[in-house]
């Protein structure tokens, strides 16, 4: 009996081995860094730009359409893309299950909790509830 | 076989040290360094969205000698990263994994970062000047 056919028909057709995923973390992890290249590169010509610049000068670049946009989908990028690559930072190091699974789970929490930080924030310069 | 009695593969400080593995290690430790740093990211934000004191205390940190030195390495990190990530990105297509490529793609690596890095810097520190 060959190998394949000791799979069930559907392990055959979700085609998943005992990992029990695919392949969506790499691709993620390559979507992410893509859209970080012109996304961090425009982000710091930007601050360098606001070098010395007050607050109300800072809210008023926040709060126009396309850096408000372009922030938002930074951060979403940068904390998609970081929680992935942690991920695998701590797989690899980390070969107790237990401190494993609960670092990876603390790093998946924290990430998501600091991206609405920082997209709230974004929002909220944005949409003016703050002066 | 016991597991103890299997032959490992040899331990790293026996390897010599080569661009290609240098280079490899820094790319995970700017991730960490850069997963670090975006704290400072959301603090920045957070603080301007929350008014006048706040961002005052963040500006406060960021332009101490400890913060200029947190800036810049994010900066350096950031430069890195991001050279090498798109080194991965070609790799990831399957060119310029042979040996020359690699040496070739790694010191253009190291030359783009330092350039972009010192490039930014220049401007940061002429905007802050001017």
């Amino acid at each position: 009996m060959t190998a394949s056919r000791m799979r069930s028909p559907l392990g055959r057709a979700i085609g998943l081995g005992s990992a029990k995923e695919g392949v969506e973390h790499w691709w993620a992890q390559r979507i992410t860094a893509i859209a970080l290249v012109p996304l961090s590169l425009w982000f710091i010509a930007s601050i360098i730009a606001l070098v010395g610049a007050d607050l109300e000068t800072v809210q008023n670049w926040v709060g126009l359409p396309l850096p408000a946009i372009l922030l938002i989908l930074l951060i979403f990028a940068t904390f998609y893309h970081a929680s992935l690559g942690l991920q695998v930072v701590i797989e690899d190091y980390i070969h107790t299950e237990l401190a494993k699974l609960g670092l990876v789970i603390a790093v998946r929490l924290l990430s998501f909790g600091l991206a609405v930080a920082g997209i709230f924030a974004v929002l909220s310069i944005a949409l003016g509830s703050t002066s | 076989m016991r597991s103890a009695d299997r032959p490992l593969s040899p331990h790293l400080q026996i390897y010599r040290w080569q661009l290609t593995s240098v280079l490899s290690i820094l790319h995970r430790a700017t991730g960490l360094v850069l997963s670090a740093g975006t704290v400072l990211l959301v603090w920045w934000l957070v603080a301007a969205a929350s008014g006048p004191d706040a961002y005052e205390a963040v500006q406060d940190f960021l332009g101490s000698w400890l913060g200029l030195v947190l800036l810049f390495g994010w900066t350096l990190s950031l430069f890195y990263h991001l050279c090498n990530g798109v080194r991965h990105l070609v790799w990831d297509t399957g060119h310029a994994l042979d040996l020359e490529s690699t040496y070739l793609g790694g010191w253009i690596v190291v030359g783009a970062t330092a350039v972009l890095t010192l490039a930014a810097w220049i401007a940061g520190i002429a905007r802050w000047v001017s």
